[in-house]
């Protein structure tokens, strides 16, 4: 793993807790919409990234096909489908776009997943109810960010 | 921009085989042509031709909506005509003063919302207004079967005739405040009415398939629920799925995104009371 600039004052600063090596959703430095480093300081784990892509907060096929979970019931069409994404995008610029692909496509309609201000009428989940104050967790996780990017690098064409 | 319509492109492409778009059926009741596709009007900036929900839903879910007698929406079209010869608090039923009947009402939903006394009124605000003035009754709950029923009742009798709202004069305030409600991306999902029902109709969003949001079908008879759902419900869910915190039911924020909603549908047939899956 490259531990880059991020990560790099926090470690000047002296923390040594495992949790100082999680970057912020706030703190997260964008190069032209790329991520260069881990958001949690761990690798990712594909399978946990798989079912995240069908579940929960993730639920990344309610608008893409993804063939290598073609068991999976119900596809959407609104992004593009992808399979081969590897080939197409590099781990950084990934991990860029699932954690706001905002930045990569100006007004897409893809949820930013790690991002926690500037909603407009934040809600408490589905509830329909108002967000109580406090603090705002992103839709993922930055493990479950890490695990989603890990599992999209086996998406390849051969 | 940019990026987007290349996007769709390709997932449109790649979907080749599944169901996308609306489909081509025609619809008559018994004799009765609905309009299910046409101009878009001419304040709809973004959209060139209008369809009714009822092109994107299975051919199933479609079949319910041609026989009165299969529609599951009569049943509380029945109730609501039991209800029209009730004595309300002070003895006068609906029947009293309407004495033709619910036909009066002929045309009345197809122009609904609008301002009436100053104020953006929907066909629940005019029940509950004219029940507590000429029966002295309590109002209904917005989203109640008694009410929902009634409105139901009263928008069939417009069924064939052409929406056309009114969106200038004294509601033009309200409809830009609509507008606006529909183009802002709400809550932590960010998404707008628009998102879904503009820009990606036709498309599966996971297992639905996304029409135009258009809502000249209401109250519908929605199959999962079995029970007539009112407009201001519908959007609720919508704005709830945003992961927002949404408006209430009745609210003045819902009917200006009533007014906006179905000035879109302008020239689409009234069809309630729709059936949805
Ligand atoms: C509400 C719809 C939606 C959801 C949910 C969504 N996306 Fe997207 N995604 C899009 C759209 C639309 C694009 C195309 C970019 C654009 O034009 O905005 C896209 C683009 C992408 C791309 C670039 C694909 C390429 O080949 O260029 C990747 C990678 C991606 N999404 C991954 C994900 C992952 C992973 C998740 C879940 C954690 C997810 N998406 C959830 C709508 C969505
Ligand atoms: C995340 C996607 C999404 C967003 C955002 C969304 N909707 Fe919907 N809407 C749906 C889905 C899915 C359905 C059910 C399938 C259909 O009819 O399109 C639906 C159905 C509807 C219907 C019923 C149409 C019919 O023919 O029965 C109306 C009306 C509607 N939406 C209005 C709105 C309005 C107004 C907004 C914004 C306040 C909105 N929607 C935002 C996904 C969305």
């Amino acid at each position: 793993m490259k531990h880059a600039s991020v990560l790099g004052l926090v470690v000047a600063l002296g923390a040594s807790h495992a949790l100082a090596d999680i970057v912020a959703p706030t703190e997260v430095v964008y190069e032209n919409g790329a991520v260069a480093t881990s958001l949690s300081g761990a690798p990712g784990d594909p399978d946990s990234g798989a079912e995240i892509m069908n579940k929960g907060a993730g639920n990344c096929i309610a608008c893409h096909q993804v063939s290598a979970l073609d068991h999976l019931a119900f596809h959407g069409e609104i992004g593009p489908p992808l399979d081969g994404v590897a080939d197409r995008w590099s781990e950084a610029e990934l991990r860029g776009i699932v954690a706001n692909a905002k930045l990569t496509f100006d007004g897409s309609m893809m949820p930013s997943f790690y991002k926690t201000e500037g909603f407009v009428r934040l809600g408490n989940a589905y509830t329909g109810k108002a967000h109580a104050d406090g603090e705002v967790a992103p839709l993922l996780s930055a493990q479950e960010i890490e695990d989603v990017v890990s599992f999209l690098l086996t998406l390849t064409e051969d | 921009m940019g990026i987007r319509p290349i996007a769709l492109i390709i997932a449109g492409l790649a979907a080749a085989g599944t169901a996308w778009a609306q489909d081509s059926d025609e619809m008559n009741i018994e004799g009765l042509e609905i309009v299910t596709e046409t101009e878009a009007p001419e304040h709809l900036e973004n959209l060139r031709t209008i369809y009714s929900g009822w092109r994107f839903r299975t051919d199933e879910t479609q079949s319910l909506q041609l026989d009165d007698f299969e529609n599951p929406a009569f049943v509380f079209i029945d109730q609501a005509l039991d209800a029209f010869d009730e004595a309300g608090a002070n003895g006068n039923a609906c029947s009293t003063c309407h004495e033709n009947g619910p036909e009066e009402f002929a045309g009345f939903t197809a122009a609904m919302p609008k301002v009436m006394d100053g104020k953006l009124t929907t066909t629940e605000d005019f029940l509950n207004g004219h029940r507590a003035e000429t029966q002295g009754e309590e109002p209904w709950k917005w989203s109640s079967q008694d009410m929902q029923q009634m409105v139901a009742l009263i928008g069939l009798q417009s069924r064939g005739m052409p929406v056309d709202v009114a969106i200038d004069g004294e509601a033009a305030p309200y409809w830009e405040l609509g507008k606006e409600m529909y183009y802002t991306r709400y809550g932590q999902l960010e998404l707008s009415c628009a998102n879904c029902h503009e820009d990606n109709y036709g498309m599966m969003i996971r297992a639905d398939h996304l029409s135009q949001g258009q809502t000249n079908g209401f109250p519908t008879y929605r199959l999962k629920q079995a029970k007539l759902i009112s407009r201001h419900n519908r959007f609720r869910g919508c704005i709830r799925d945003t992961r927002a915190e949404t408006f209430a039911e009745g609210s003045d924020e819902f009917r200006a995104l009533e007014l906006y909603v179905a000035s879109r549908a302008n020239g689409l047939s009234v069809e309630t009371p729709a059936v949805r899956q």
